[in-house]
This record gives C-alpha cells, structure tokens and sequence, in this order.
C-alpha cells in the first residue's frame, strides 16, 4: 500500500503516463499539451518523457483534433484527444458524432475506433462564455460512444487508463473545478478498484437516493452530509458512466429508497436526469413514493460568471430537492 | 495592393475553361500523345498492353457507373452519384498507387474501388441500402465511403501522420515506404475540414497526396461559388505543391499522381492535385441539372471524353484494333449482368444483426434492445 493524498489533475497525469508506458501505440493529440502540459497542466511532463510524436501539439483546429485522431487509429493507434474546454468541442461534433461514433457500424465491426476524447467541463470556475458547459447529453445521445465523467482522483486515475484500453470511443469528461481537490488512495495499486461503466455509491442511505456524475458528486456528499444532522439518510450513487448508464445500481437503491433526486450542473431539458427519471420510472413505478426530482442548471445558456453560483446546484438547492421528494 | 493585384484576384474563373496553361495533359481531346518535360518519364515503360488495360478499366468502371444509374432507375438502388465523365481522373490515379498505399474515397469513387480490386458489388451495398459501407477497408486499402463532404481528408491526413510515426516515410525501400490519396471535390474544398486537413498535412509533413476532382459542379453550384482562384493554387496557401492536370487524361494522371506520390513516399508531402474534369451526368439520381447548367457546356465537354480520346490514340498508334474494342464492349456487358445480378439477389441482413456492430465490447443497451426485438418477432411466431 502506498496511500498518497493527490489531485484529480495529478491523478489523471499519472494514469495517461501509466497507459502511456504500457502501450507505445497511445498517443496525445491537442492544442498546448506539449511544453505547456495543457492549460490545466494535465499532460504536464509528458512530452519531455515521451517526445513530440507521442505528445503531439495540434493546430488550433478542433475538427483536425478528432478527424486526425481517426485516421491514427485506422493505422493502429490509440489516440487520446485533449479538447481544451467544453464549449470548444462543438467544432469537433461532426467528426465525433457521424466518424468517430459510426465507423465501426459502417464497416460491420473490421474498424475499431479506440479512441479518448477527454473534454474539462462544467462550471464553477469563474470562467468566460464557453468555458463553462456541460455538454454530455448531446454524446450520451450518439450510438457508438462511450461517454464517462470522473470525480474524484483515484477514479480519474483509474478511469482513464480503461479508457484508453476500451475498443470503443470514449468520451471522457473531466471536472475542471474538481481538478485540484485532493484524494486519498493507493498509488501502488496494479488494479482499478471497479470497472469503468460501473456506478458507485459513494455513501449508503435509506431514505433518499441521490444520483449524479462529475463536479457535483462532491456537492452531493456535503448535502447528505448536511441532511444527516437533519435525520435524513442520503444514499449518494456517483453514476460515472453517462453511457452505458449503469441503470440497475439506481434501480436497485431506488427500490430500497423509494425516493430518487438527479443532480447534474447540464441543463434539465432532455439532460441526463430526463433519462434517468424515465427508466427509473418504467422499473420502480410501485416502488417509487414520489416522483423523480431534478436538480439541474437552468434551461438558459451559461450565464457569466458572477451569477453562476444561482446558476450551479449548490448544497442549498439540492437539500430543496431531497425537500421536495420527502414531501410525499 | 496595387490595382493590377486586385484585377487579377478578381479575374473570375470560367465556368467551362480549357484548364489554362498550368493544366498538365498528355493526350489531347483529339487524341494525340503531347510530351512533357516532367511528366513521360511516368508513361515512358507503358506498354501497348498497359494501354489497352486502361482503356479496359475505363470502359467497365463506365459501364458500372450506367448500371448503377439503370438500377437506381429500376427501383433496385435508393440513390446512385454517377462517375461519368470522370473515368480518367479515377483510373490514372487509382492505377499509380501501389497495393500498400492507403486510399480514403469520397462516396462517388466506384472507379479507384475497383482498379484497386475491390468487389464492384462492394460499391452498391450502401446505395441498395443493405449496409452503411460494409467493407474491410484493409482488405485493399480502401476505406469506407464517407458521405460528409470533406470529413475524410482528416482521416487521411491523420492516417499520414500515423504513416510517418511508423517511420514508412523516406527509407528508400520502395515495399515500404508509403503514400495516402484522399479523395475529394471542388465543392469539398471550402469544407473547414478540408482546410484543417491542409494545416494540419503541411504542419506534420503527413505523406498525403489531395486529390481534388473538380468536376465543376457541387451539385448545382458552381465552381466560381466555392473559389476565386483556381483550386490548385489553393495548396501554396498552405506551403505545399498543387498542381492541375487533365482529369479527362487517364496517362496526364496517372503519370502526375505518380509523381505526388513518389514526393509523398519520399518524405516531400502534401501534395495536391486538382484533376481538371466534368460531371457528365447529375450529381446523383435525386438531382436534376437541366435546371442549373446549360446543355452547351456539357455538350463542349462530350469532345474532351476520357474514353474516346485513349481509343482514338490506340487506333491512331496500331496498338488495339476493332476486335478489341469489341471483346471490352463485350466484357462489359458481361460484366454488367453480373453486376445486376449480384445487386437484385443481394442479402438483407436480419433486423436483429443491426445491434451487433455499434460497440466493440459488450454493451447493455445493445444486449437488452436486440433481445426486445427478437422476443417482439418471435411474438408473431407464436400468435400464427
């Protein structure tokens, strides 16, 4: 056992650096990931290590990013793909959504297409317009992806270096103002402690179930936290995979709860919790005690920074939420 | 900017020009062998027998491109983009490449498919509408058909890229060292991806040869809608070597590809070409071009057919005679039956089978919809 305390974005480096040794067909492909390490310093130290055909510094072309990464992986590569935020990932969305998610279908499985497309999103960090965005609908809803969120640093760890081993595409989405929260755990570990398409539940609890992925599972420990001086036991499941959405960990809590609360910063509208609340629906129809609550970012573009604390479910909002199913 | 610079930037390009001066070609309309300082060497060990293949290979590919137009006619194919009128530009380029090169087509490139040996059935799977593409694309490195316009040239581009990381690129070993031809058309170069595709070529000095076919027309748009200058000039814009040759001139572009890809091989990539053609016909079976193109120019352009001019030279030279020319017209037809046949008796895969290629490894949505499905079917079993 070596248990280190380390950041998300520490974690992350040491997981690509990890696949990276394993395999010399990984590569890195994005704007700044070289002698800058990325704007968020995640590939930081690793074009030194690996040289600039491993670590490749793009055009400031996020088409050419993902497109290129196509072909690298027709010739045998693995690429993993940096877009540098989440609002820039749109120029890419062609080459995602109709190459990336389709190739393997069109060719009757003789392509494969292994490649990471790892995309820092979310808000909360005082940022611009398009700095700020949770995208993940828009992939969770294209066939032939692969879409995971991390959120805390030894699944990112972790994570990662499945993704990069999966056939399929993966789009993997990275907490940008969880980056520098530190977490415990062992870093001599060989082995990932669950697969990456599993949820986890992070806390057990009886009375409500509370769901969701990336930045906001750590909002959602505080609030059962919170709830738990109050009487109420929160079970907090940290879903992790958006697709395959690992439905039967939520099922199963449901049916124990009977309560459910969906917590994700995207907007509401056909958002991940849409989905949710609809299978939860269809499987635990007699098991639920009220309906599913959504505690989502508003159904307007992201607002600039200095309101984006109204716009964010903070630890308010989603005690409101677990208010509103306990109210049944 | 001098007046002369914007007078000459905003010289429009023809809508039916000769090519111009730039344009290379080895055989004129009529038929006659030109010389060209860079370019015979690339011909120069043709033998009468070569010739005739091309001309064989020109004539079937043109007899698959009306059989595809028939059948979609028919009702047997949803859609079909002919190739007519662009035979030359396929066959000269698709014949320079070498089995180890790496071909990435648009959706219109049944020609370079099949002289790189591909199954001519191959091409009409999609538009018959039993696949999305359906081949290998290792099997003779020829990549699926890609219908976005412009996407491919950044799979080529990056597939270059991967070229040159293996070290395949300028060794001298002729097994080795390795070229990608990416396909594409006048209207595909004002794509952002096309563009990208040249940043990011000429940034890595990925060993890729554009092959543009301006056929003059984006279904009916133009050529003057896409570009104020003539395409191949695009490419110095970027810092690499473009140069324009006579699409309708199977030896003009054979030999030019050549000789890009040689450059690409050798380490001097990206190239572009621009394959100065026409497109006959529509741009496919949906589309009406009575309604934006007058009938003179295509009329003009039936003077400049590919076909033509080689039987002519052939004839010219002694090197084919009637006979011959029969036994391909009866090739073709032959050919052409079979191509019928194989497309009207074409499988259709069971419905259940559309779950099976999504995901490489396991995946439960798939898993629990195709078992939906099958149970749905089999309800009607048992309700008979």
């Amino acid at each position: 056992m070596a248990l280190e305390k380390v950041t998300l974005g520490k974690s992350l480096t040491s997981g690509l650096r990890r696949a990276m040794e394993r395999d010399p067909k990984v590569v890195l492909i994005g704007e700044d990931i070289g002698k800058l390490g990325g704007v968020f310093r995640i590939t930081e130290g690793l074009q030194k290590d690996f040289g600039e055909a491993r670590v490749i510094d793009s055009p400031l072309a996020e088409s050419g990013i993902v497109g290129t990464a196509v072909g690298l992986a027709l010739r045998g590569y693995r690429p993993v793909c940096e877009i540098q935020f989440d609002g820039f990932v749109y120029p890419a969305f062609d080459q995602i959504v109709s190459q990336v998610a389709k190739l393997r279908a069109r060719s009757l499985g003789a392509v494969t297409m292994p490649i990471v497309i790892r995309i820092p999103f979310g808000g909360g960090i005082g940022s611009p317009e398009h700095h700020s965005e949770s995208p993940e609908a828009y992939f969770a809803h294209t066939a032939g992806l692969r879409v995971v969120a991390c959120s805390n640093p030894e699944d990112a760890h972790w994570m990662i270096q499945q993704a990069i081993e999966c056939d399929d595409p993966v789009i993997f989405f990275e907490p940008k103002r969880r980056y520098h929260d530190r977490g415990e755990y062992d870093t001599a570990a060989t082995e990932a402690p669950r697969g990456l398409f599993e949820a986890h539940i992070v806390r057990p609890g009886s009375d409500v179930t509370m769901v969701g992925y990336g930045p906001v599972v750590k909002t959602m420990l505080e609030s059962a936290a919170a709830a738990e001086a109050d009487g109420t036991s929160i079970e907090v499941i940290d879903l992790r995979s958006l697709s395959p959405l690992p439905i039967d960990t939520i099922v199963g809590s449901v049916r124990k709860t009977g309560r459910l609360v969906v917590v994700h910063e995207a907007s509401s509208f056909l958002g991940m919790a849409s989905e949710i609340s609809a299978q939860v629906t269809e499987q635990c129809f007699y098991d639920l005690e009220a309906p599913v609550i959504r505690v989502n970012g508003a159904n307007i573009p992201y607002p600039p920074s200095r309101m984006e604390e109204d716009f964010l479910p903070d630890l308010d909002r989603i005690l409101d939420g677990v208010d509103r199913a306990l109210a049944y | 900017m001098s007046d002369k610079v914007v007078a000459e930037l905003h010289e429009p390009t023809p809508a039916v020009g000769d090519g111009g001066p730039d344009m290379i070609q080895l055989l004129t309309p009529e038929g006659e062998r030109l010389s060209h300082p860079d370019y015979d060497k690339y011909v120069a060990d043709l033998t009468p027998e070569d010739l005739r293949s091309f001309y064989r290979d020109l004539v079937l590919i043109r007899r698959l491109d009306a059989e595809g137009y028939a059948l979609q006619r028919q009702g047997e194919l949803g859609l079909w983009p002919s190739l007519l009128g662009q035979e030359a530009a396929q066959v000269g380029s698709g014949r320079a490449l070498k089995p180890h090169d790496m071909c990435f087509p648009t959706y219109r490139e049944h020609g370079v498919g099949f002289v790189r040996g591909m199954d001519p059935q191959s091409s009409l799977q999609l538009f018959r509408g039993v696949s999305q593409g359906g081949w290998d694309p290792k099997d003779h490195n020829f990549h699926l058909y890609t219908i976005v316009i412009g996407a491919q040239t950044l799979h080529a581009t990056g597939y270059a890229m991967g070229v040159k990381m293996d070290g395949n690129v300028g060794t001298g070993d002729p097994d080795r060292d390795t070229a990608v031809i990416c396909y594409f058309g006048d209207g595909a170069s004002s794509q952002g991806d096309v563009n990208e595709a040249f940043v990011y070529a000429a940034s890595f000095d990925a060993p890729v040869v554009f092959f543009c076919q301006n056929n003059q027309w984006a279904i009916s748009e133009p050529v003057s809608k896409q570009t104020r200058i003539p395409l191949f000039q695009r490419a110095r814009g970027f810092g690499f070597p473009g140069m324009r040759v006579d699409g309708n001139d199977v030896l003009a572009t054979y030999a030019v590809t050549q000789h890009c890809l040689d450059e690409a091989r050798n380490g001097n990539g990206p190239l572009l070409i621009e394959a100065f053609t026409y497109r006959m016909g529509a741009h496919t079976t949906a589309d009406d071009p009575t309604k934006y193109r007058v009938s003179a120019e295509v009329e003009q352009w039936k003077f400049r057919d590919p076909i033509l001019r080689l039987k002519t030279y052939l004839s010219h030279e002694g090197w084919a005679d009637e006979a011959f020319f029969t036994r391909v017209d009866e090739e073709a037809d032959q050919f052409a039956a079979e191509l019928r046949h194989g497309c009207i008796t074409m499988d259709t895969m069971p419905g259940e089978t559309m779950w099976d290629h999504v995901y490489a490894e396991d995946h439960p949505v798939m898993e629990a919809e195709r078992a939906a499905f099958q149970a749905y079917q089999a309800s009607f079993e048992e309700a008979n």
